[in-house]
């Protein structure tokens, strides 16, 4: 297979990416009403559950993860998790989460 | 001819059958969520220490960074357009919208540089408190990111427009668009944790 042949067998076409981008633009509008209109208890979560919907968005479709060899998702979420977890301990250590 | 592509095809290909320089970003872009979330992970613990200055929820203009995030993330849909112009071979459209994405990046880049202002002229410098530390280091190191990917992007029409890109063309601009989309969704964590919810 040559590359070119390659690169278009992955991705979407460009009216899928102004999809995406809309429908990233709807959940950054929900985000935002966040702060104008009271959520009560829902309010944290829902906002952190929009981030990771908008993060693994832009991961999987924009910058193709969900579609190109497995080796580069295992490079980046190994970064990603170790992250997550050395920091997770590191805040846990300074009671951050008690506080 | 056919001799020589073959050579560059193997130069940058590794064993896996994968591009090695798509493998090396790929690794680096994991290494800079370990240098984003040490931080993210900074504000955190101290953005309510704040002996003097002003408190977060006191300054923040959550419109106005509403538009520069939403500005933002337009971007990563230009730079994504950009990168199936390249695929396609067509150079007059990815040098167009590679220049759109770095116009909107520039809009970024602008509207931190008039919040910064705004914020230091109410009285958050960077000595402040932990609070303005920690703020402007983070969102600091952010701009100079999303600044870095504009060099890249102008830099990068500059060696289209000469032809002077060695290798896949489309696989350099997907790079650089590899490096876009991260410090975008860098901004989708930071605008969450930082702008939306309160200290």
């Amino acid at each position: 297979m040559s590359t070119t042949t390659e690169h278009h067998d992955h991705g979407m076409s460009d009216s899928g990416y102004v999809k995406i981008a809309l429908i990233l633009a709807a959940i950054t509008a929900l985000e935002v009403s966040t702060y104008y209109v009271d959520f009560g208890p829902l309010f944290m979560p829902a906002l952190l559950i929009m981030m990771v919907v908008k993060f693994v968005m832009v991961v999987s479709y924009f910058m193709h993860l969900k579609f190109d060899n497995k080796l580069f998702s295992f490079l980046f979420y190994v970064g990603l998790g170790l992250a997550l977890f050395v920091y997770f301990v590191a805040l846990a250590t300074f009671k951050f989460f008690i506080a | 001819m056919a001799e020589t592509a073959t050579h560059a095809d193997q130069a940058h290909h590794s064993s896996t059958g994968l591009s090695n320089n798509k493998l090396a970003m790929w690794l680096f872009l994991g290494s800079e969520c370990l240098l984003f979330g040490g931080l993210i992970s900074t504000y955190m613990l101290y953005r309510g220490r704040i002996v003097s200055g002003p408190h977060p929820n006191a300054i923040f203009d959550i419109p106005f960074t509403s538009v520069s995030s939403f500005v933002l993330l337009m971007s990563s849909l230009t730079m994504v357009l950009a990168v199936t112009s390249a695929q396609r071979k067509d150079d007059s459209r990815t040098n167009l919208w590679l220049m759109v994405t770095a116009l909107l990046g520039a809009t970024f880049i602008g509207g931190q540089v008039y919040e910064f202002t705004t914020f230091y002229r109410e009285g958050l410098g960077f000595t402040t408190s932990l609070f303005g530390s920690s703020f402007y280091s983070l969102t600091g190191f952010h701009g100079v990111h999303v600044s870095v990917g504009i060099i890249l992007l102008m830099s990068l029409v500059g060696m289209i427009k000469k032809n002077k890109i060695p290798g896949d063309k489309a696989e350099v601009v997907e790079l650089i668009g590899l490096y876009w989309h991260f410090v975008d969704i860098v901004w989708i964590v930071i605008f969450t944790l930082v702008y939306l919810i309160p200290s």
